[in-house]
């Protein structure tokens, strides 16, 4: 009982992050219609960019870009002393990589997505996995191929549960943030006007250019807002896994894209669901089963809700128009 | 002439030609290293034609060549290690009793793929949208996952011992095999049904075209074909390793045939060479190869979607040379197979479970 209770804590946890990232794949598809392949290496960037806000670039680093190794860039929010580790630390870590990857996330819709809109959706599919590439491999060439350990952004510590389970306050931190932004984000879709042009545009693109949205915005915007959640998951996950390296958001992204497929794709709350349902039932699989298999989990997922609900499990299906 | 005994003698002009280029090339007459690089090339062509066959001419999306390559790869190399070698040698041991062991490997490799194909195919093509591309690419990091994990081949170690044939003429005969099935296949009725299906889903429905048949079909078939790649690998050097089949080696295939065009078989054999002798030319930005190779493939997405022989006009010249008189009347202007740029006007429509946010 205990353990059952400890993997469903752990579960949920795990979930809570895949939900965040597949948010993003959920709502880019919902206006373009368009698999991004390289939002799960956004994520990666995410927490990369957290670990040099917090650790800084190093003094190599700082003198290779020409900067005073005394410099707080060159320092961090920890190694310059400007802050101590704690809740608040971790909060301005994570909202300085958020903003950094809505920024990446616009600028690459921009360069990348934006000039072949007008070609096919494969075309665009073929460019979303070029941006993928590129930012793994610029990766593995900017932030170096061996892994990196993120820093205690703040004090952990278990706490006894009954029945023999604990929880680690960095699971209570992932949880509280993540639904947090859920919450933010439901907000921001359902109650601006922003997001009523998000879900006008998904509606119809072309209807919604004729009401006078300006789509560019709102596509740009759809990818900021993805790109911010997927990089608050890449420092949630650094929180709680301190092992990063470019190339993690490769089968983290895939599995939250099940998630999306899981919970309908376009769907929100389908991909919350879905995420934590894919968390769920990995770590189940890691303590019931055997962990070799834990990353073929979402897969045989996929081909079931493949095979017997293609809509996904919150999804509708949608009338086919000629 | 009649046609069969026209294309008898072209077989065996083609099968004679490969003979003398084998005796060429075994004959240490040449630098190895330059050998070495012009078989992987014959490799690559045979897993970039295929690719080709579902993704340029059926228009569907599989990123997950690599997993049936290496499904091919790791069931021949384990029916050679343990069966093949004993058939050798129970049919006298010498050039015979090979030639039937491999052509059994070979077989067996590309039925093992093709059903995984089959397996793959089957709930993902049923539904029209992008669900190929997210399952091939889940697929293909599985198939590494379990390859690490099964002992009886080696697991993360690697699986060793294979024999080794480094054979001229089996890789370019299975390259040429590849080429010919394909350019049969597109220029069949079957074919036309594939195009069909690329030009417009819904229309070939309408016309009497089972598209999920047809979809699955031509998948099962490119798989097949990437496992016998996988067969070639796996015996040319011996050795296997779970790592050399991870997503990467599926993109480089991608690469291959996006950058010849999709949908054109000769930009295939040319994107083919091209990316298995370039690599080589870059070895000394081997750590800039990938962020080199993924700009290249937005770039010309963005500025060239047909690829670079997408719809070269001595390309379409040479084609239509090659189709006169062997063609029926009436299966002419359909045909020209490339042309992706009538996928690009294409009117988007939501996949099935595509749905609004809400």
């Amino acid at each position: 009982m205990s353990t059952f209770l400890q993997q469903l804590i752990n579960g949920i946890s795990l979930g809570a992050i895949y939900s965040l990232i597949a948010l993003g794949y959920t709502m880019v598809y919902g206006v373009l219609k368009l698999i991004n392949f390289a939002h799960g290496d956004v994520y990666m960037v995410g927490a990369f960019m957290g670990f040099y806000l917090a650790n800084g670039i190093g003094a190599r680093g700082a003198q290779a870009i020409g900067m005073n190794p005394d410099g707080f860039i060159a320092r961090g929010l920890l190694g310059g002393g400007a802050m101590e580790p704690s809740l608040i630390t971790a909060l301005v870590v994570m909202l300085l990589a958020m903003a950094i990857c809505a920024a990446i996330g616009v600028i690459i819709e921009r360069l990348a997505y934006r000039p072949v809109r007008k070609y096919s959706r494969l075309t665009a599919l073929i460019t979303a996995i070029g941006v993928s590439l590129l930012l793994e491999n610029g990766g593995q060439v900017v932030f170096g191929a061996e892994p990196k350990f993120f820093p205690e952004l703040f004090g952990k510590r278990n706490i006894e549960l009954f029945g023999g389970a604990s929880i680690n306050s960095a699971d209570i931190v992932v949880l509280v943030i993540a639904l947090g932004l859920m919450v933010a984000l439901q907000l921001i879709v359902y109650r601006t006007k922003t997001g009523r042009a998000m879900r006008a545009v998904s509606f119809n693109l072309q209807s919604a250019k004729l009401m006078g949205i300006n789509t560019d915005h709102i596509i740009a915007f759809t990818f900021a807002l993805g790109s911010a959640l997927a990089a608050a998951a890449g420092v949630l996950v650094a929180i709680r896994i301190p092992r990063i390296d470019p190339l993690m958001g490769i089968l983290v992204g895939l599995k939250a894209f099940v998630a999306a497929v899981l919970g309908g794709i376009g769907n929100i709350p389908g991909a919350m669901l879905g995420g934590l349902l894919i968390g769920i039932t990995e770590t189940m699989v890691v303590g019931y089963l055997s962990p070799t298999y834990k990353d073929a989990v979402a897969f045989a997922i996929l081909i079931l809700i493949l095979l017997f609900r293609p809509s996904g499990l919150l999804g509708t299906v949608a009338q086919e128009k000629v | 002439m009649p046609r069969y005994l026209r294309n008898l003698i072209i077989a065996l002009i083609v099968i004679a030609a490969l003979i003398g280029l084998d005796f060429v090339f075994q004959g240490r007459m040449l630098n190895p290293y330059f050998v070495r690089i012009l078989m992987l090339s014959g490799i690559a062509i045979t897993l970039a034609v295929s690719l080709n066959l579902i993704n340029g001419f059926t228009g569907q999306f599989s990123i997950g060549h690599a997993g049936f390559m290496a499904v091919g790869a790791y069931s021949s190399a384990y029916f050679s290690v343990n069966y093949g070698m004993n058939l050798a040698n129970s049919l006298g041991g010498g050039r015979l009793g090979w030639v039937v062991a491999l052509t059994v490997s070979t077989l067996i490799g590309a039925a093992v793929a093709g059903l995984a194909g089959l397996a793959v195919g089957i709930p993902s093509l049923r539904l029209r949208g992008d669900y190929l591309a997210i399952v091939t690419l889940g697929f293909g990091q599985i198939i590494v996952v379990f390859l690490n994990n099964i002992e009886a081949v080696g697991g993360a170690r690697g699986y060793s011992g294979i024999p080794i044939v480094k054979s001229f003429f089996w890789i370019f005969l299975v390259a040429v095999l590849t080429i010919v099935i394909v350019y049969n296949i597109v220029n069949s009725a079957f074919g036309r049904a594939l195009i069909s299906i690329r030009e417009d889903e819904l229309a070939a429905e309408a016309m009497g075209v089972n598209t999920t048949r047809y979809k699955v079909l031509a998948f099962v078939i490119s798989s097949a074909m990437a496992g016998a790649g996988g067969v070639l690998l796996a015996h040319f050097d011996g050795y296997l390793n779970p790592k050399s089949f991870e997503f990467i080696k599926s993109f480089e295939i991608l690469i291959m045939i996006i950058l010849g065009g999709l949908g054109s078989i000769v930009g295939s054999v040319l994107g083919a060479i091209v990316l298995t002798v370039l690599p080589e030319a870059l070895r000394g930005f081997a750590e800039y190869r990938m962020v080199i190779y993924s700009l290249l493939l937005i770039i010309l997405m963005i500025t060239r979607p047909q690829g670079l022989l997408g719809s070269a006009a001595p390309l379409k010249a040479w084609r239509k040379r090659a189709k006169r008189g062997t063609e029926p009347a009436g299966g002419g202007p359909a045909a020209a197979p490339t042309n992706p740029s009538t996928v690009a006007t294409q009117p988007e429509r939501p996949a099935p479970g595509g749905e609004n946010l809400r």
